[in-house]
């Protein structure tokens, strides 16, 4: 397909009058992609401590993910045993392979079925890690890879988020700022999940768990006290 | 997909006395417009976002060539593979032949207006490989072999009762009197068909949203989760997107994120935005084996630098849809082919041709409300007044419509000639309907009266009015 490629690089040249990019101009374009610039950014994004936890469990329940707040990784397996009773659902957990999950002592609440794996059809809950949260909009940021296998954010009914609060930020660009920090470039998925899977497609009425699971629910840890920052 | 675009105005008048259709479109009034409009008042910044969004990709289309190649050698280096094609031939054949090399049965597929575009579906179909769509309104259209009517609510002109009526034909496997009748009914049965089908795929084909030339990552955006599923199970994942889709950082594909979601469906994003990055990684526990980007060009680049240009930085969002009157009246099928609404108004003549799209710039009443709520700020009205000078120069316009210009061209470059004449009609007609104060019939204005009646003018033209005005006199 080089003749493809060939002839639609020419056909936008001609029609921008133009040559390919000179070495100046072509190195322009090289700086501004390795040294990326944020836009305008939301004021709304713009806040720290307290209130973007606040922020953060606001956006999220407006978009119909249900949050719940535990002091330290001990609270987990208490948090989600009581969750899953109130909506009456079943208390076998598919739990990805992730090492700061292994730290949770779920055996502590002996009712709960703990099974490690990527996600599978007729899993009924999943239990999952998440890069950050956006306070912004409310939104996770998952990533893909060995401890944590895609599958587990879109087959079960229920996906259940362990985030720690200081994995919140403000902005989508402060999600991208972290990535890069952290230097392994991209996973195959960055997943920004902004509630449960919903449809609109029928008469316009808003049905939940249209493909994706039907209930997100995150389980913050560290959102109980601590007003400083 | 039949184009059926030159008999628009035959597809309008029978849209217009459709009344299972006045209905679904009225959904849209309350859904999409009033939604929209609340998700832009909570944002401050959204007016300056939309300044972001056009210059970001403005920006792009002055360097196309440029950020393509960039994100093709970052796609590489990931493992996977880009396919350039110049027209939809050849994009159905590469899709083809990528989906035999896997020895595919069935494909799944997230909705893409550039797969309609290609009509891939009828391609694998005719080769004998199952294409299914995933997307909820794309698999009900699919089941009733239509086109889809929005861009991005393919089935909003379908009422559930029609819904129920195709699952109930289609769906043999479960007992004919099980009760369809709420929406909820309806989306767990496609739920429980479709989940299956992802497993059984062989291939899955999503569309993009974006491209971002800094990671050589396509952006997919849906509410479902169908893309998500799509481009994981399968063991092969296509991407079909057109070359003007690429941004150049993941910063500014947030900026035009924060838009989109809002100018669609009134979302403050939708409800999952994947980057996905090549294939599997070691030690994944899933995803495809094998990454294949098709980028698509179909006459595009041609579109680039010239009066239709500004229409390449339109993100699909199906807000110029929604707020048209036009749209809202007659629905997308009536245009004829993929693109329906302002948007299509603009993209289909330059890509269809213009003698076959001769009447959508046409269908519009200027009201200017598509460019006020464009997220990318494209001049609409503007450009469909291009295609109609153009249609104008290719003597495309209609014989009366020419002569009519004509008459009004040779009256407007003699001003006391015009005065004159216009004081003359005007003088008549406000004679004529003294009594009854309107018309419900004039000669060679029958269209205009025909849903219509014109008022009876009320004796002066505005130039004498204003004349007597400047004198001082009322």
């Amino acid at each position: 397909m080089s003749g493809a490629r060939d002839t639609i690089l020419g056909s936008i040249r001609k029609s921008l009058k133009r040559g390919p990019l000179s070495a100046e101009q072509a190195a322009r374009l090289e700086h501004r992609l390795k040294t990326p610039r944020a836009n305008v950014i939301p004021a709304r994004a713009r806040v720290s401590g307290r209130r973007r936890t606040d922020l953060f469990v606001d956006e999220a329940e407006r978009v119909s993910t249900t949050v719940a707040r535990v002091a330290d990784a001990a609270g987990v397996p208490g948090a989600i045993a009581s969750y899953l009773a109130e909506h009456n659902l079943p208390a076998t957990l598919k739990v990805a392979p992730d090492p700061a999950l292994k730290t949770i002592p779920w055996s502590e609440k002996p009712v709960l079925s703990v099974v490690e794996g990527r996600g599978e059809d007729g899993d009924a809950v999943s239990v999952t890690g998440a890069f950050a949260g956006v306070a912004e909009t409310g939104t996770l940021v998952l990533l893909s890879g060995p401890e944590h296998p895609s599958t587990l954010n879109l087959l079960p009914e229920t996906h259940i988020v362990v985030l720690r609060r200081d994995h919140l930020v403000g902005s989508y660009e402060d999600a991208w700022a972290l990535l890069r920090v952290m230097g392994r470039g991209m996973p195959r998925t960055v997943t920004m999940v902004t509630g449960p899977s919903r449809t609109a497609d029928i008469e316009q009425t808003l049905q939940l768990g249209a493909h994706g699971p039907r209930r997100l629910h995150i389980v913050l840890i560290g959102g109980a006290e601590d007003d400083a920052e | 997909m039949q184009i059926t675009t030159p008999s628009f105005k035959d597809n309008a008048r029978r849209a217009l006395g459709d009344s299972d259709l006045r209905r679904a479109l009225d959904n849209m009034k309350t859904g999409f417009v009033g939604k929209r409009l609340l998700a832009v008042e909570r944002l401050p910044e959204f007016d300056a976002l939309r300044d972001d969004a056009r210059d970001i990709k403005e920006h792009v289309l002055e360097n196309l060539d440029a950020y393509l190649e960039r994100f093709e050698a970052r796609v590489k280096e990931q493992g996977g593979q880009v396919h350039w094609c110049r027209d939809a031939d050849e994009a159905r054949r590469v899709m083809l032949e990528i989906c035999r090399d896997a020895g595919a049965r069935t494909v799944t597929k997230s909705k893409s207006m550039i797969g309609e575009e290609i009509a891939i579906n009828e391609h694998l179909e005719a080769n004998g490989i199952e294409p299914v769509e995933t997307d909820l309104g794309e698999y009900i259209i699919q089941l009733r072999r239509e086109p889809p009517s929005h861009i991005i609510a393919p089935a909003i002109h379908l009422s559930k009762e029609q819904v129920a009526d195709a699952f109930r034909q289609k769906h043999g496997q479960f007992p004919g009197d099980r009760p369809l009748d709420e929406p909820r009914a309806l989306v767990d049965e496609a739920r429980a068909v479709l989940r299956q089908r992802y497993f059984d795929a062989d291939v899955g084909i999503t569309g993009a949203n974006m491209l971002v030339a800094e990671t050589g990552s396509v952006v997919i955006v849906t509410n479902e989760g169908n893309a998500d599923l799509t481009m994981t199970l399968p063991p092969v994942h296509i991407v079909l997107a057109s070359i003007e889709k690429v941004v150049p950082t993941l910063e500014d594909a947030a900026t035009i994120l924060r838009v989109l979601a809002r100018s669609a469906t009134g979302q403050e994003m939708s409800v999952y935005t994947t980057f996905c990055t090549g294939p599997r990684r070691s030690g994944d526990a899933d995803g495809p084996e094998a990454f294949h980007v098709v980028l698509l060009d179909n006459g595009r680049s041609a579109l680039l630098g010239g009066e239709f240009h500004d229409i390449l930085r339109c993100i699909r969002c199906g807000a110029c849809l929604n707020h048209c009157p036009v749209y809202s009246a007659i629905g997308g099928h009536a245009y004829g082919w993929v693109y329906p609404g302002p948007m299509g108004a603009v993209l289909t003549p330059g890509l269809i041709g213009l003698e076959q799209a001769a009447d959508l710039p046409n269908a519009t009443t200027f009201c200017g409300k598509c460019e006020e709520v464009c997220p990318m700020r494209i001049p609409l009205p503007k450009m469909m007044r291009y295609w109609r000078d153009r249609e104008f120069e290719a003597r495309l316009t209609p014989t009366l419509s020419r002569l009519g210009l004509a008459a009004w061209t040779f009256l407007a470059l003699r001003p006391a000639l015009y005065r004159v004449a216009t004081g003359l009609v005007i003088g008549i007609l406000g004679a004529l309907g003294r009594n009854r104060g309107r018309f419900r019939r004039l000669p060679l204005a029958g269209g205009w009266t025909a849903a219509r009646d014109l008022p009876a003018p009320q004796g002066r033209t505005f130039m004498r009015l204003w004349a007597q005005r400047r004198r001082g006199r009322p």
